[in-house]
């Protein structure tokens, strides 16, 4: 079930249905179509590229949500977990739509990591708050050789998030972690993303609401990166 | 020129099924497959993801042209960014001598009409997949709109829409 209900509109002549084309069929699925028979296929994908959306409904959406996962859990992990959750199924799609509204030209799909996280540090940034990230950096930690940093100055979705001391670990930046891990898991490099804050509180500090995204990919995404660098 | 379109998960489970025939020279739009060729379809189409998966690792493009042969059947293949894969299946239909075939000049004239560079007879001609690859664009197109609601469950959920299979089923007409 894919396709949400349309509206009827208001119609002028009371309660006449609109006519379809296909009748039979619309009337013995319970489908309706608007009246003038344009379903959202017919809607063009770049449509909404330049589209803007006001960031107090969003944030007003978002504080309610982190109220909703808070209410059902006790804890700080659970609670990044749940925002994680929410934001994973965007990422899965956002991959598809964003691939597509390229030039049909450089139209690839990411091979490997580090195109990947270009592709995450400029496109899907991009597309969610109108700039690239600021840094992408790998981690220099020779234990892990799988992770990788996308910092954030000022993640959007933490400007009206005020977080209480005694939960200061928590940063609601998880949602866009989850967004990431969506998109990572869906191009096939199976990764677990958390969001840190590493902005300090002390005077003097230009970014105090500095994220970092880290990403840390599964052992067979490094294997299958050596193997591919070989052959 | 019969065709049998899928579109696998990642999960290799099938989202959705098409078959359908050729529109062009004369076609009618009605796939040609035997009984037993029907039930074999889906098993050639799924052994082939073995080879898509091998491909899409060293091949950045979303088309991959035909991959796969079974006899008469031959498989193109498009994998998506979230590494759902559109296969099609296509079977040349091989002419039958003598009265076997309806002897009327719609087909007579169709059949001599048919050359090796149009679309039904030559599985492997550049027209051939420029046609396929418009139509898997289209079917990719389609398949966005289809995914981007907010009710739809990613990665593997059936596209049961009857406007997208309606979509399909047009551009199959359109292109191929």
């Amino acid at each position: 079930m894919s396709q949400p209900r349309p509206p009827n509109g208001p119609s002028t002549s009371g309660n006449q249905s609109a006519p379809p084309k296909e009748t039979s069929s619309s009337h013995s699925t319970g489908l309706r179509y608007p009246s003038n028979g344009k379903t959202i296929y017919h809607r063009h994908l770049s449509r909404s590229k330049t589209a803007e959306l006001s960031q107090a409904s969003f944030a007003y959406l978002f504080s309610e949500m982190v109220t909703y996962a808070q209410r059902r859990v006790t804890g700080i992990q659970d609670l990044e977990k749940r925002l994680n959750t929410q934001g994973h199924p965007l990422g899965l799609k956002l991959l598809d739509l964003l691939l597509i509204r390229e030039p049909s030209r450089s139209q690839s799909r990411p091979l490997n990591i580090i195109t990947l996280l270009h592709f995450i540090k400029i496109n899907l940034w991009q597309h969610l708050f109108g700039r690239q990230a600021d840094r992408l950096e790998k981690s220099s930690d020779p234990d892990a050789p799988d992770e990788y940093m996308i910092i954030d100055n000022e993640p959007l979705v933490n400007a009206y998030v005020s977080v209480p001391k005694e939960m200061s670990q928590l940063n609601c930046a998880a949602f866009v972690a989850g967004i990431i891990e969506g998109v990572c898991d869906g191009a096939v490099f199976p990764a677990r993303v958390t969001a840190h804050s590493v902005g300090s509180k002390e005077e003097g500090e230009m970014w105090p609401g500095k994220t970092v995204f880290l990403v840390k990919f599964q052992p067979e995404v490094l294997e299958r990166e050596a193997l591919i660098g070989k052959g | 020129m019969s065709y049998y379109f899928a579109i696998i998960s990642p999960l290799d489970t099938p989202l959705f099924e098409h078959e359908f025939g050729t529109s062009k020279s004369g076609g009618d739009g009605q796939p040609r497959f035997t009984d037993q060729a029907r039930h074999l379809n889906q098993f050639i189409l799924h052994s082939s993801l073995d080879i898509v998966e091998e491909l899409q690792w060293t091949n950045g493009q979303l088309y991959l042209k035909v991959i796969d042969k079974f006899f008469q059947n031959y498989i193109s293949a498009f994998v998506t960014a979230s590494n759902v894969k559109f296969l099609l299946l296509h079977q040349p239909t091989t002419s039958v001598p003598g009265a076997a075939a309806a002897p009327n000049t719609a087909t007579a004239a169709a059949s001599s009409r048919v050359n090796s560079t149009s679309v039904g007879a030559n599985p492997t001609s550049p027209q051939t997949e420029e046609a396929i690859k418009n139509f898997m664009n289209e079917a990719y197109e389609n398949y966005v709109k289809a995914i981007m609601s907010p009710f739809y469950k990613a990665p593997n959920m059936e596209i049961r829409s009857l406007v997208f299979r309606q979509r399909v089923a047009a551009a199959g007409r359109k292109y191929l």
